[in-house]
């Protein structure tokens, strides 16, 4: 490239000295137009490969006085003295501008006095051709379909334009369906060889904007008539295989009308030929728009195949066995990198490395085997919603979001039930009658929304509806009836709300069958702790309920950091953890007593492990304090030390142990001891909840 | 596959060099030609594949270059494109009137001309 900026540099000089000479030469003879062309064009050189090494303050200057010679050339202003100096100013300045010499000031000066000389130079400034405007990049993504008419002018062959060429671009494109109509050819003897008669009809089918498709078109657009337009955008999934008739395709079109297709159709023959005899539309179109229902049936069932990709059935259990299996190899898998470390046996720890790096992989393969769609979920609530609305004369809808989160089978086989009860109990005692929701200003139909989403190891499910809300009066009242709480108990709106799972309680006014027996929500609150998930609800009053379920994605094996306690070991999710810091005895005395830390100037509350599990003896030293993240705050858990990363294989306590709400499992370590695994959520809610 | 020959007709040497710099690079072959007179002469006695030509130039100017190749019968569908530093739809219908296939416009960047390329003669 810099030789041929040099090239550059040396043809400019030899062009200038040209423009010299003829400006010279018309000072001589101002009459010879020939020289005033010869300038223009040396100029213009100047100009075009000055832009295209970079040179853009000469192409600029230059731009200016090409025009000033144009001017010259068109008869529209006269040659003097004082323009030919200012001229051969300009050159010189241009010169200048090559060895990078020039006095900036002095480019403007010479503009200055050519505008003062060119009266219709005024504004010229802005003459410049305005830069290609930027066309903001498409979103790509999903496949559209386009049709395409493409009408080449009869001459296009004369101007080296191979329509060929244009086709065959389009198909690089993507999948494409080329139909070509030959009805406009004549007759040999009024067939012209150099001219194209045929036209074409595209059905294109590409993740390409519309703008990259008139590209293509670019050379031929002013001469040609080319029509693009959209008719499938592709995104959604949920119209299935069935494509549109032909007769529509044809009306679409506008190669029919939807009258004649009428007619046509009553006559009781095939479409196709039918319209081809009456002579109503040309075999050819008819072929294109055939092509275009089976292009269109093609791409749809490629969507539809790609929604529902093939797959194989396998009975659950096997897929539990293979779980169980797993776990047993990650198990396994520590106890060897543990004594592999032990031994600092180089051999051996290479070997064990590798079972790790396996292990994981099969454990991450194994995990996404179980983890299936909620979608089918949800939809099969349909039916129940269906069902339950008529039986109890309300109109209810049920709308979806989130259906492609993926959850573990087993949390989802088991969430099934909960979810039927909330949704009963959305219906039953949420949506009021039609009847009662017109009075109050709401739409006659009821609305129910589940949703899904992931957060962390966990996934959301939000059940609302927007019915009459909870009475937070009423579960008080009813609360106390039943015995749930005592006459006195003060409870905040939180507390009574989840009062609704407590076991006994029912606000149903009557007794109905489908739910209100006082069975129901408590269940779901059980199902869903025996999960390691959460529930909870919030509720407007007039304007309805959400019942927000919070689960873990997984059951069996989960990542976790290792931690020591006096000499046990215990496990914190990893989802939850954010960081560790080191918590010296001085500075937990400098804040009086008070459990809370300074983490780059954030407070932080603490909870000390040490004193919440009882553990006898002296805390270390320096202790660490890992802090996790649970529902948007942090909270600190203050244990002995960090020992690291630990692939946690979740088996349930004994019954015996079924109390302690602090632990959510235990965990085989590499040596064969037990490490136990704590319950972030439950932690945080037990210590820190008579604080606040 | 035979390389394709590209005919560079520009009055700068420096973007004809430029221009043969990046398309010998990109695998064409090149004949440069200085004007359309030189063009129209070495035309003659070469296979040429494809022609980009300036518009601006001495002794036979683009326009002029670009009906007398259409004239000759071995060269009337070849492809031609221009370059033109304004893009005004005034010139563009010009040459297109004259016989232009499609027109790049100055100043342009290697890609951009092998680009244009690619959509005239495809491999």
């Amino acid at each position: 490239m810099d030789t041929q900026k040099e090239t550059f540099k040396e043809e400019a000089q030899e062009l200038l000295i040209k423009i010299e000479a003829a400006l010279l030469e018309l000072e001589e003879n101002p009459e010879d137009m020939g020289q005033v062309d010869r300038a223009f064009r040396a100029m213009h050189t100047i100009k075009g490969s000055g832009a295209m090494f970079g040179f853009d303050d000469i192409t600029d200057f230059a731009h200016k006085l090409e025009t000033v010679f144009d001017l010259l050339r068109d008869g529209k202003a006269d040659i003097t003295r004082d323009l030919i100096s200012l001229a051969l100013k300009a050159c010189d300045q241009i010169k200048g501008m090559l060895e990078g010499s020039e006095d900036r000031a002095e480019s403007h000066r010479i503009i200055i006095s050519l505008s003062d000389m060119f009266p219709e130079f005024k504004g010229f400034d802005h003459d410049h051709e305005a830069p290609p405007e930027s066309i903001p990049e498409e979103r790509r993504g999903s496949e559209k379909t386009y049709r395409i008419i493409f009408r080449p002018d009869r001459c296009i062959l004369k101007n080296g334009t191979s329509p060929i060429n244009l086709l065959n671009e389009l198909r690089e494109l993507g999948e494409c369906d080329v139909t070509a109509h030959p009805d406009t050819i004549p007759l040999l003897k009024d067939y012209d060889h150099e001219a194209c008669y045929l036209y074409w009809d595209i059905v294109l089918t590409a993740d390409k904007g519309i703008n990259e498709i008139k590209d293509v078109f670019i050379f031929v657009e002013d001469h040609s008539e080319i029509k693009i337009e959209i008719i499938d955008e592709g995104d959604d999934v949920s119209v299935g295989v069935e494509t549109k008739r032909l007769g529509e395709i044809l009306v679409d079109r506008g190669d029919v009308t939807p009258e004649k297709l009428m007619t046509a159709l009553n006559t009781q023959k095939r479409l196709g030929e039918i319209l081809v005899e009456e002579k109503i539309v040309s075999n050819s179109r008819v072929g294109a728009a055939l092509r275009e229902q089976q292009h269109m049936r093609r791409t749809r069932e490629k969507i539809w195949k790609t929604a529902q990709t093939s797959s194989v059935r396998v009975p659950a259990e096997r897929l539990d066995a293979l779980v169980d299996l797993v776990g047993e190899l990650v198990t396994v898998q520590a106890r060897l990198t543990q004594k592999a470390t032990v031994d600092d046996d180089p051999d051996l720890t290479s070997i064990a490395e590798d079972v790790e790096k396996l292990t994981n992989g099969l454990r991450d393969n194994t995990m996404s085997i179980r983890m299936v769609q909620i979608g089918s979920t949800f939809t099969a609530f349909r039916r129940l919603l269906r069902d339950l609305s008529k039986d109890l004369e309300k109109d209810v809808v049920l709308e979806t979001e989130g259906g492609e989160t993926e959850l573990d089978k087993t949390v989802i086989d088991r969430l099934n039930d909960p979810m039927v009860h909330i949704i009963r109990n959305c219906i039953d005692h949420g949506i009021e009658t039609p009847d009662i929701r017109e009075a109050s200003g709401k739409p006659k139909t009821g609305t129910i929304r589940l949703s899904a989403e992931h957060s962390g190891a966990h996934v959301i499910i939000r059940i609302s509806d927007d019915g009459a809300g909870l009475d937070s009066e009423t579960i008080r009242k009813k609360a106390i009836q039943n015995n749930v709480i005592a006459s006195d108990a003060e409870l905040s709106k939180k507390e009574l709300f989840e009062l609704i799972f407590a076991p006994g309680f029912s606000t149903a006014k009557k007794v109905t069958d489908v739910s209100g027996r006082g069975v129901g929500l408590d269940v779901v609150k059980r199902n869903v702790d025996a999960l390691r998930g959460s529930v909870e609800v919030t509720s407007k009053k007039g304007e309805g309920a959400t019942v927000i379920l919070k689960l873990p994605l997984t059951l069996a094996i989960i990542e976790g950091l290792l931690v020591r306690l006096g000499s046990d070991k215990y496990v914190m999710p990893l989802s939850s953890v954010e960081e560790c810091v080191e918590l010296t005895k001085a500075e937990s005395e400098k804040v009086q007593g008070r459990d809370i830390l300074n983490v780059r100037d954030e407070i932080v509350p603490y909870v000390r492990l040490r004193k919440t599990f009882e553990i006898d003896g002296d805390p270390p030293g320096i202790e660490h304090v890992v802090i996790t993240r649970v529902n948007g705050d942090r909270v600190g858990f203050v244990v002995d030390s960090v020992i690291g990363g630990h692939q946690t294989v979740i088996k349930p306590l004994g019954r015996g142990m079924k109390q302690s709400e602090d632990i959510s499992g235990a965990t085989i370590l590499g040596d064969g001891t037990v490490a136990l695994i704590l319950d972030i959520d439950k932690l945080i809610q037990e210590q820190l909840e008579p604080v606040h | 596959m035979m390389s394709k020959t590209i005919m560079v007709v520009d009055d700068s040497s420096s973007v004809r060099q430029m221009m043969s710099f990046t398309l010998e690079n990109a695998g064409y072959e090149v004949v440069e030609a200085e004007d359309g007179r030189d063009a129209l002469k070495k035309l003659g006695d070469s296979r040429i594949n494809m022609i980009v030509t300036d518009l601006n130039m001495p002794n036979v100017n683009g326009f002029e270059l670009i009906r007398s190749v259409r004239s000759k019968s071995k060269y009337k569908y070849i492809p031609i494109v221009v370059l033109t530093t304004e893009f005004h739809d005034a010139k563009k219908k010009e040459s297109k009137d004259a016989g232009a296939t499609g027109w790049i416009t100055k100043p342009f960047k290697p890609d951009q001309l092998i680009g244009v390329i690619k959509k005239v003669i495809p491999n």
